[in-house]
């Protein structure tokens, strides 16, 4: 479970997140949307433990983020940041060897390899794994670094706008892997993202955050939360939530 | 090419320079006017030990700048911290002239340190959607470093030792006063063990904390082994510039940046383009000598040009 409590984060001498508290329980996916600037980002670093609290508390399992060493840290929460803009060149299949870089310090065990080689297939990049990342298009590169915090096998999977640069095929590829592996059994992973899509928000997050100006709107399950009324007021322009095929979607109201 | 074979040829290229820079001199050893065997011990080795040294090392304290800023295009000689170390050494020489090389290389090693760190902060203002940039602060604040130690070197009579400090050449290389060099010898091997983490600093500060790196731990240990290895250079042979910044950059060109792999080879290729440039120094004017840190400056400013243009935007951003 992540706990936070009265979180506040400062950039500089501005309030980013004020007075926050929110829980999160395992399982599913909780998407979070809001309009640019809204914090979202902010929150999400935060729960990685990589943005100090001002004032308040993320608890990650019980745990103050703050106090969890850095690479024990790596094995409870992963989280994907927009990567457009990375030196170091590495082939696909070296970057994702450095999610497991907290197991192995550098020396892959066989289990590490196999895990590599299944988030490789996982994430559609096996005819990819020895390109350089600087050589893949915008997509490529984002589902590269999926699989490299997918290969962290950490409980809590936080993905900072995953989809930003996927093409329709591959926004619905990733989706379904994410719900699927967000479904309870073996391996399930709890996932938070950013999301701006709202029509792939609409149809596969369990639990939606909505945040504006750095504090929490409404919170809730998709079903009951997720609504023309609160999508309108929420990005300040007339959204609706209607049901296409069996699911829902959000149009322009 | 397969990993045998790259090293073979590595290895053979290496000891044909070395070959080369043992036999080619002012004197010839063959000639009967002097001892060949003394030449080789007192000259001709320690002075071919030092550009291998030299080079290895400034080669690798390019890659950890490098990455450890997240640009390609600089390297310690343009974050000033050779300049830091210079004023270092100047402070020394001032206030304890009769103190050991030791002793003066680690003030000198103190002072590169606190220089690159500033440098880090400063680099932290540095707008970084144009990689362009972050050399040119570099450049300036080294620039600055270098008049105050210039300055403070005319108000002392010290001109001189800043001259030997700030054009590196191997001529006056000798036995029982190259040796600190060796201290490459002892800090590339900790480098090699750290390099997982090195490469985890140019993936950049979230993604290498996320990935569980102690990642201001490890900066600080990166950029002090970048400090001590400018300060033994800068105090045995003298800055020489543009080593640190186009070996990575071609080594990454051709082989990517996983320095587990490639560090090695950053190593060999810094050391051998140092000692080909001091052989080729020895021989352009033969008897007289051109410093191998101007030659490699000719050949560094011209690769360093063709990287600007060359490079894909995003690769070194």
């Amino acid at each position: 479970m992540i706990r936070i409590a009265n979180l506040t984060v400062m950039r500089g001498t501005k309030p980013v997140l004020t007075d926050l508290s929110l829980r999160f329980g395992h399982g599913g996916i909780t998407a979070l949307i809001g309009p640019n600037g809204a914090g979202k980002s902010t929150l999400l670093h935060a729960i990685a433990g990589l943005l100090p609290a001002t004032a308040g508390q993320v608890e990650v399992e019980g745990r103050d983020v703050a106090r969890i060493r850095p690479e024990e840290r790596a094995r409870l929460v992963a989280l994907l940041m927009q990567s457009d803009r990375v030196t170091a060149r590495l082939t696909v299949e070296d970057l994702v060897s450095f999610g497991r870089w907290t197991y192995h310090k550098g020396r892959p065990t066989a289990r590490d390899r196999e895990v590599i080689a299944e988030a490789l297939s996982q994430f559609d990049l096996e005819g990819l794994a020895s390109r350089q990342i600087d050589s893949l298009s915008g997509g490529q590169r984002q589902r590269a670094f999926v699989a490299m915090a997918w290969a962290q096998e950490t409980p809590w999977l936080l993905l900072d706008e995953p989809l930003a640069a996927l093409d329709p095929r591959h926004v619905r590829d990733l989706m379904e892997r994410l719900h699927g592996m967000s479904r309870p059994g073996e391996g399930q992973r709890s996932i938070i993202i950013v999301m701006h899509d709202l029509p792939a928000a609409a149809r596969y997050a369990d639990r939606i955050i909505a945040m504006k100006d750095g504090q929490i709107v409404t919170t809730g399950p998709r079903q009951l939360k997720m609504t023309g009324a609160v999508l309108s007021d929420l990005f300040e322009t007339g959204l609706d939530v209607v049901q296409v095929g069996g699911g829902d979607t959000v149009v322009p109201a | 090419m397969k990993p045998v074979t790259l090293w073979l040829t590595a290895g053979l290229i290496l000891a044909a320079l070395i070959c080369a820079s043992v036999l080619i001199g002012a004197a010839s050893l063959f000639s009967g006017d002097v001892d060949g065997g003394l030449l080789i011990a007192v000259s001709r080795l320690p002075r071919t030990l030092a550009a291998l040294l030299a080079g290895a090392g400034l080669a690798l304290a390019g890659v950890v700048v490098q990455m450890a800023v997240q640009n390609r295009l600089v390297e310690p000689g343009l974050v000033g911290t050779p300049e830091a170390a210079m004023l270092g050494l100047l402070a020394v020489t001032l206030i304890a002239p009769g103190a050991s090389m030791m002793v003066k290389m680690s003030v000198a090693a103190a002072a590169a340190l606190v220089g690159t760190l500033c440098f880090m902060v400063l680099a932290r203002h540095v707008p970084r959607r144009d990689p362009v940039l972050l050399p040119l602060v570099g450049l300036i604040y080294g620039g600055i470093l270098g008049a105050a130690a210039l300055w403070v070197a005319w108000t002392t009579d010290l001109v001189q030792y800043l001259g030997t400090w700030m054009s590196g050449e191997f001529s006056g290389v000798l036995a029982g006063r190259y040796e600190l060099l060796w201290i490459v010898a002892v800090l590339a091997p900790l480098l090699y063990l750290a390099a997982d983490r090195i490469t985890l600093l140019g993936l950049g500060e979230d993604a290498a904390r996320s990935l569980g790196l102690n990642y201001r731990q490890t900066l600080l240990a990166g950029l002090l082994l970048v400090a001590i290895i400018t300060a033994a250079v800068v105090v045995t042979v003298g800055a020489i510039p543009f080593v640190g910044l186009v070996v990575p950059n071609i080594i990454s060109r051709l082989r990517g940046d996983n320095l587990r792999r490639n560090l090695p080879l950053t190593a060999w290729l810094g050391a051998s383009a140092v000692l080909a440039c001091d052989i080729l120094g020895r021989l352009i004017r033969w008897p007289y000598e051109i410093p191998a840190g101007t030659i490699f400056a000719v050949f560094g400013a011209g690769l360093f040009l063709w990287l600007l243009n060359a490079a894909p935007r995003r690769a070194h951003a």
